[in-house]
């Protein structure tokens, strides 16, 4: 666990909508500098809608999000992502009408510390070869491989990640987790929202459970290992 | 060559096709990459292409500025005038169903047309070919202007191509055209880019404006006539695909130049009959599905 005990992001009384739908009903939670935070939780209980509001991508949203001291809940998407926030949508959002190449260095240089184009393709050699293809036209792996390294590009150290090893093979999925961990230890904060309870213990410091838009309980690993039954029933599985 | 026609009429015929369709295409092509990024079906267009050649007449008449430096003026003060009306008019309403943006860009077009005629007056009003003459290319002359006009439209329009096509900054726009929340969670200012396409599409129109008033009249509704067809282009192109709207300009252009040759009567007619066979075979456009930008 990281000694520094304070928060990087802190969540409060996060309120979200999407036109008349409301979302997410009060959301606690913070995360540490390098610490790897799940957001575990049913189908439909808000864990993406967390990720969104965060970037600002709801239709509304009320409460407060602070990101290194800095207020974010009136910031547009972009103002937010220049703070040094980076998300990777559950859907990839692989743009079909760019190429690989385009796909991976679409996202700007926002601070120093990105990856360099070569260093991202040296990462993800698969992705080179395949530089020139559509992106539509990648497998699923690659192209969650594609949406994680492009956002290293822009030098955010603060990393949403949104179900990345929904859809795929166990080979390519563990694939993914070497990745994430990789970037646990060069020192990136994740906040990782994952249904896949054995790819989330891997990875995760702490384990935040959403329910209806709210959260419910936090757990350890250690919890998780312990009281399994416990948390199938949070996710309803 | 054909039976009873000239050599002459029909080498004219097709000229003045080329110099129409360079027109549609300039102006299609700004229809389309603003509803490409935008979803807004830009009505205002044919009045700000005819803001464009009054903006040229007025620099000339008022302000003794040539042609060749209303190309660029008038452009960017068209473009400027699109830059408000984007922030003015557009923004507030972009989240609403994209009815309420045709119906305040078909307002705008009122206002616009109403207030120069209320200045100018409907008669057309006349602007001196900066390049007078031409050649004689022994079957037809040539004017230099409607050269020159035919040669830069395709500049311009092949150059904005390429420049949404093939750099950078046009894949900013054709990824802006997919998921624009996610572009602008990369950090990029998607409303400033917005802004900036609809003040280039604009400007683009404005242009058209400028190369039209040596040919044309400059008339308050001079782009009123032009957007029937402009519309047409668009939906035989495809909504929103930049080679559709270019290509299908130029060709619209000289199916119609051909058909004032074979079939005067129809001329006004073929543009028509296309677009219902391209909406019945092919509806999403002839050019849809080539390239990325749709």
């Amino acid at each position: 666990m990281p000694s520094d005990p304070q928060p990087i992001l802190k969540v409060e009384n996060l309120e979200a909508w999407y036109g008349e739908s409301k979302a997410l009903h009060g959301m606690n939670f913070d995360v540490r500098e390098g610490e790897l935070v799940t957001l575990i939780g049913r189908n439909g209980a808000g864990k993406t809608s967390t990720l969104r509001s965060i970037m600002g991508i709801v239709g509304n949203r009320t409460g407060s999000i602070q990101f290194r001291g800095k207020e974010l809940i009136r910031k547009r998407t972009y103002q937010i992502a220049q703070e040094g926030i980076a998300y990777c949508p559950e859907e990839r959002a692989i743009f079909a009408s760019l190429s690989v190449a385009e796909n991976m260095t679409l996202p700007p240089v926002l601070r120093p510390g990105g990856l360099s184009d070569k260093d991202l393709f040296e990462a993800f050699p698969n992705l080179h070869a395949r530089r020139k293809s559509g992106g539509s036209k990648l497998s699923g792996g690659e192209q969650q491989m594609l949406a994680i390294a492009r956002i290293l590009r822009t030098g955010s150290r603060f990393i949403l990640l949104d179900e990345p090893s929904e859809g795929l093979a166990p080979v390519i999925v563990k694939q993914i987790g070497t990745q994430i961990l990789r970037l646990k230890e060069q020192g990136f904060t994740i906040v990782l929202v994952e249904q896949n309870l054995q790819f989330a213990r891997l990875v995760a410091d702490r384990h935040v459970v959403v329910e209806n838009g709210q959260v419910v309980d936090t757990l350890t690993p250690e919890d998780l290992s312990a009281d399994l039954d416990r948390v199938k029933t949070y996710l309803g599985v | 060559m054909f039976d009873g026609i000239s050599t002459q009429l029909l080498f004219g015929q097709v000229l003045i096709g080329l110099i129409n369709g360079s027109f549609y295409a300039m102006l299609s092509l700004g229809l389309a990459i603003i509803f490409g990024l935008m979803s807004v079906v830009n009505f205002a267009h044919g009045a700000q292409y005819m803001l464009g050649a009054f903006i040229a007449w007025g620099l000339l008449n008022y302000l003794g500025v040539p042609y060749w430096g209303a190309l660029f003026i008038a452009p960017v003060v068209v473009g400027a005038f699109g830059l408000v009306m984007e922030r003015l008019i557009l923004r507030p309403i972009q989240n609403l169903d994209h009815l309420y943006s045709l119906l305040a860009t078909f307002a705008a077009v009122l206002i616009i047309e109403g207030l120069v005629r209320q200045e100018f007056g409907s008669t057309g009003l006349p602007y001196n070919s900066p390049l007078p003459g031409g050649v004689n290319l022994g079957f037809m002359f040539m004017p230099w202007y409607r050269l020159w006009v035919v040669v830069f439209s395709i500049v311009v329009c092949f150059g904005t191509y390429i420049l949404i096509e093939h750099t950078k900054l046009g894949a900013y726009l054709r990824a802006a055209n997919e998921r624009p929340e996610i572009v602008e969670s990369f950090g990029i200012n998607v409303p400033r880019m917005i802004s900036l396409t609809y003040a280039f599409g604009v400007g683009l129109a404005g242009l058209g404006g400028v190369l039209a008033a040596p040919i044309y009249q400059v008339s308050p509704s001079m782009g009123s006539n032009l957007m029937i067809v402009i519309f047409a282009v668009v939906v035989i192109g495809g909504m929103g695909s930049i080679l559709g709207a270019i290509l299908t300009g130029y060709l619209i252009g000289i199916v119609e130049g051909l058909t004032k040759v074979f079939y005067p009567e129809a001329a006004n007619l073929v543009i028509f009959v296309i677009m219902i066979f391209a909406l019945i075979l092919r509806p999403n456009g002839l050019f849809s599905g080539k390239e990325g930008y749709k």
